[in-house]
């Protein structure tokens, strides 16, 4: 049998995808639904002082849904307990929903909505992280001495750097359809990355048991973090106004809603002390982290914590302190977004490694080589990282394929040259990213996932893990296929339904492969050693599975194998001291970014991307790269277009006309490779890719940037106008004035 | 009332004659695959061919379609037969898939006024079409592919 994993499988959903036949939330016509719309607070603090109808409406058919309806607590449980469903007497950022109304016709829905008046008492929001009182959480990580480390070096480099906030802006907003079926049950289906949390969530909400909740997922047209918490909150709406109506409800957001409402990634500043040796070697890393999480604390704690673990850059430096903490502000809750908390961090440790190869005189991947971590090394938290770590093959191939010695000689040699109309960069980073949930976190997730046998011979695999995008249901059907030794197309996936899947945890974190493909080829194996004590062999004909299928399944129609996480051996975290192994494993990647600058303009064009990554065995080489492609395309939106405006804690661009996204002539050619440093307990050795993407880029181009032009832009997004602002001042220095 | 043909069929609809395309093709006659993304003519997931021609559904009025041909992804092939179609598979272009109908559409017109596109011409045609998952890489592959296809069938 041909081996299946490795090799480029086409995407098990393609076709489906490209004939306009996948259903999404909104194709799925359910009849005597109604369209919800939901009713927002159009300032960030204040007191609801009263909610009316507009007497000069026709409320015929309208049902108007407040917190009073809610049949449980107003919460939507996800870490704390502190987000209503429904703002029920304060308002604590701007959009907040305050109501709901829903109506056979949409427009009409909408008219209802603004006919709907809601009386405020405003009160003065905080705004500014930096002057807020409220931390959500904070982090203290310390290795060595980091104070006597900083007098220990030649020389301190300092540096402070912020980034602000991004926008998913899948194609698909988000979008939840809910009814109740005659006994009782709530149904939801949803786009959405994670259909236990949304069950999780809505339980309470409506006061039900496990059973009577059932959560099933539509394709998903884009999550990035994006769907990760907020389906709770549009599914809660769209369930209660069912409730309320008696009929099924369907929201669906617009663009514009859905980029002023949902949440961002979180805006960050960080702070860095260095102390380095003349000859590169890192004494101390001193780094501070200050991030701000909006109004409700929903996934800060987590985010922070990956930010925080991620914060030295992939160096082995003895002595090293991370302060950290996320506060609270007036502004929409921030939450998941790819990298989760470690782009925002890594942006700032990446360049900050660049500042110190320029202030020691050192070649920037020479300085790296000394620092990198490699087999044996020791991160802040203690963990030793035993195996699988290829940070420094990913480097050299990275500085091979990009040329990137001579690039820099030519550049220079261009750049000196006064008559030329643009300057040319080439940068590059080396970052890492843990896969799975941190330390215990996937310990206390239990996640369970299974392999069935039907009495039909078919093979489906059971999980919650969904699939939006990054070739989940094509990477488990490979592992599946192969630990069996039967063919790839022989498997089938089952939708992620909560009635019919076990809960492997959220499609988050870069975790669906490593720790999910995990359990999926545990519960294969078990299948396949069911069916050689029965006969000997894996039946290789579908007659013969089908016959093997009756005897192992019996009078049931289906034989399950199901397989619940186990830590690996040797893996040992400790919350209380947040000391330990803060992941089984880490990607590597090195990132080469070649751009040229218009010197009337400012206007910066990304000429080439060379990533090159360690993510254990690939898995699925087509999709893989098609993780990093487009990661890489968002990444460099967030370094180079991405600029939310916000004022009073509204955002003031919420549209794509000028919230820019990479267009394909913002994206350029891109040289992807893979140096694999197997993981022994990843499936076939594999770890995560989802997010180690989108962590390189942003400092790679800012290091270009740099090269080209010799400023150093510490602050995301490198506008044309932040280019031209940062020369005038290079130019006549404010302390000169 | 308002006259026109979609997928090949002619329909008479007494919907709003100001009611977007986009809305008519979803709510009224159950053509999902054409997708709402921005309402705006800004991201491109709404394409569709009007007399042959890329338009944004979203903001064409079902009035502006009087009397002509209306092809959505659904009418584009049976299956997913068509050149364009079976390069995006060969290449794996899709992800979320969700921007992958008007990215489509938009290709096909492109394909049928210039054969041999360039580099230069496909990020001309395809640039109003926004993917958040950012598969334009493969998309310029893909559209490469059609074209010879294309031009092989031809020859």
């Amino acid at each position: 049998m041909a081996h299946v994993v490795g090799t480029s499988a086409r995407r098990k959903e393609g076709p489906e995808k490209l004939s306009g036949h996948a259903r999404y939330v909104d194709d799925y016509r359910i009849p005597g639904c109604l369209h919800g719309v939901t009713v927002r607070a159009p300032i960030a603090r204040g007191r609801i002082l009263g909610i009316a109808r507009d007497p000069a409406f026709d409320w015929d058919g309208v049902v108007i849904a407040t917190a009073e309806d809610i049949p449980g607590p107003n919460v939507v449980t996800l870490i704390e307990p502190d987000q209503p469903l429904l703002a029920a007497g304060e308002v604590r950022h701007a959009q907040e929903p305050v109501a709901l109304v829903a109506h056979a016709d949409r427009s009409r829905a909408y008219q209802a909505a603004a006919h709907l008046k809601v009386e405020y008492e405003s009160l003065q929001p905080v705004i500014d992280p930096a002057q807020s009182e409220q931390v959500f959480k904070s982090f203290l990580i310390e290795r060595g001495d980091v104070v006597a480390g900083l007098a220990a070096g030649d020389l301190v480099v300092e540096g402070t750097y912020t980034v602000p906030h991004q926008e998913h802006a899948y194609i698909e907003n988000n979008a939840a359809a809910a009814w109740f079926e005659a006994d009782g049950t709530l149904v939801v289906l949803a786009s959405m990355q994670c259909p236990y949390y949304v069950h999780k969530a809505l339980k309470p909400l409506f006061d039900l048991p496990a059973h009577k909740v059932r959560i099933v997922q539509a394709v998903t047209g884009g999550g990035f973090g994006g769907k990760e918490e907020y389906p709770n909150m549009i599914a809660g709406h769209a369930a209660l106004l069912a409730k309320k109506a008696g009929r099924p409800v369907k929201i669906v957001y617009d663009r514009h809603e859905d980029m002023l409402a949902t949440t961002k990634r979180h805006p960050a500043r960080i702070r860095h002390r260095t102390a380095v040796k003349r000859d590169g070697t890192l004494v101390a890393q001193d780094v501070d982290v200050l991030m701000d999480g909006g109004a409700y604390l929903t996934l800060s704690p987590v985010v922070l914590s990956r930010g925080t673990l991620h914060a030295t850059g992939p160096y082995d430096c003895p002595n090293v302190r991370i302060r950290s903490r996320v506060v609270a502000t007036h502004t929409p809750p921030n939450g998941a977004f790819r990298g989760f908390g470690a782009p925002q961090t890594l942006f700032a440790a990446e360049l900050h490694m660049e500042r110190i190869a320029e202030a020691i005189g050192a070649d920037p991947v020479a300085l790296r080589r000394k620092n990198l971590v490699r087999e044996g090394s020791t991160l802040a938290v203690g963990q030793v990282l035993r195996e699988s770590v290829g940070a420094l093959q990913a480097l050299d191939e990275c500085a091979k394929r990009s040329g990137f010695r001579d690039k820099r000689r030519e550049y220079a040699r261009w750049n000196w040259r006064k008559d030329q109309p643009t300057w040319k960069g080439i940068g590059l980073a080396v970052v890492h990213h843990g896969s799975g949930f941190t330390g215990s976190g996937e310990t206390h997730l239990a996640s369970r996932a299974a392999v069935a046998l039907t009495r039909e011979g078919a093979i489906v695999v059971l999980a919650a893990s969904t699939e939006f995008g990054q070739g989940t249901n094509t990477m488990f059907s490979q592992v599946t296929a192969d630990t069996l030794g039967l063919p790839y197309d022989w498997i089938t996936v089952e939708t992620p339904d909560t009635s019919k899947v076990p809960d492997s945890g959220p499609t988050v974190a870069s975790r669906t492969c490593m720790v999910v493909g995990r359990l999926v080829r545990q519960a294969a194996l078990d299948l396949k050693a069911a069916l050689v004590a029965e006969h000997g062999r894996v039946p290789h004909t579908r007659a013969h599975l089908r016959e093997a299928a009756l005897t192992l399944c019996g009078d049931a129609a289906e034989r399950r194998f199901e397989r619940e996480y186990e830590k690996p051996s040797g893996m040992a975290w400790d919350d209380a001291t947040y000391r330990g192994d803060a992941y089984e494993a880490y990607s590597y990647a090195a990132v080469a970014v070649d751009l040229e600058i218009d010197k009337a303009t400012w206007e910066v064009t990304v000429h080439r991307v060379t990533s090159v990554q360690d993510i254990g065995t690939t898995v699925n080489p087509l999709l893989a790269e098609g993780q990093v492609i487009g990661g890489t395309a968002q990444a460099l939106g967030y370094a180079l277009l991405e600029s939310p405006v916000y004022k009073d804690g509204v955002m003031l661009n919420a549209q794509l006309t000028n919230y820019v996204i990479p267009t394909s002539l913002d994206t350029p050619e891109m040289d992807v490779a893979f140096v694999p440093a197997p993981y022994s307990n990843g499936p076939f050795g594999a770890k995560g890719v989802g997010e180690l993407p989108m962590d390189g880029p942003p400092p790679a181009v800012a290091a270009a940037v740099h090269d080209a032009t010799g400023l150093w832009i510490t602050d995301l997004p490198i506008l044309p106008e932040r280019l031209a602002r940062a020369e005038r001042e290079r130019k006549a220095p404010r302390n000169r004035k | 009332m308002t006259r026109l043909t979609v997928n090949g069929k002619r329909l008479e609809l007494d919907a709003d004659p100001s009611m977007p395309l986009l809305w008519v093709l979803r709510e009224e006659l159950r053509l999902t695959g054409t997708r709402f993304g921005c309402g705006m003519s800004l991201c491109g997931a709404c394409t569709i061919h009007l007399d042959g021609e890329a338009v944004r559904s979203c903001v064409t009025p079902l009035s502006a379609a009087e009397g002509r041909h209306v092809t959505t992804i659904e009418g584009l092939s049976p299956g997913v037969s068509s050149a364009v179609q079976r390069a995006w598979i060969a290449e794996e272009v899709p992800q979320c898939g969700y921007c992958q109908s008007g990215q489509i559409m938009c290709a096909a017109v492109l394909l049928r006024e210039k054969p041999q596109p360039s580099d230069a011409d496909i990020d001309d045609a395809m640039s109003g079409n926004l993917c958040r998952c950012g598969t334009y890489q493969r998309i310029r592959k893909a559209i490469h592919r059609a074209a010879k296809d294309i031009a092989g069938e031809k020859a």
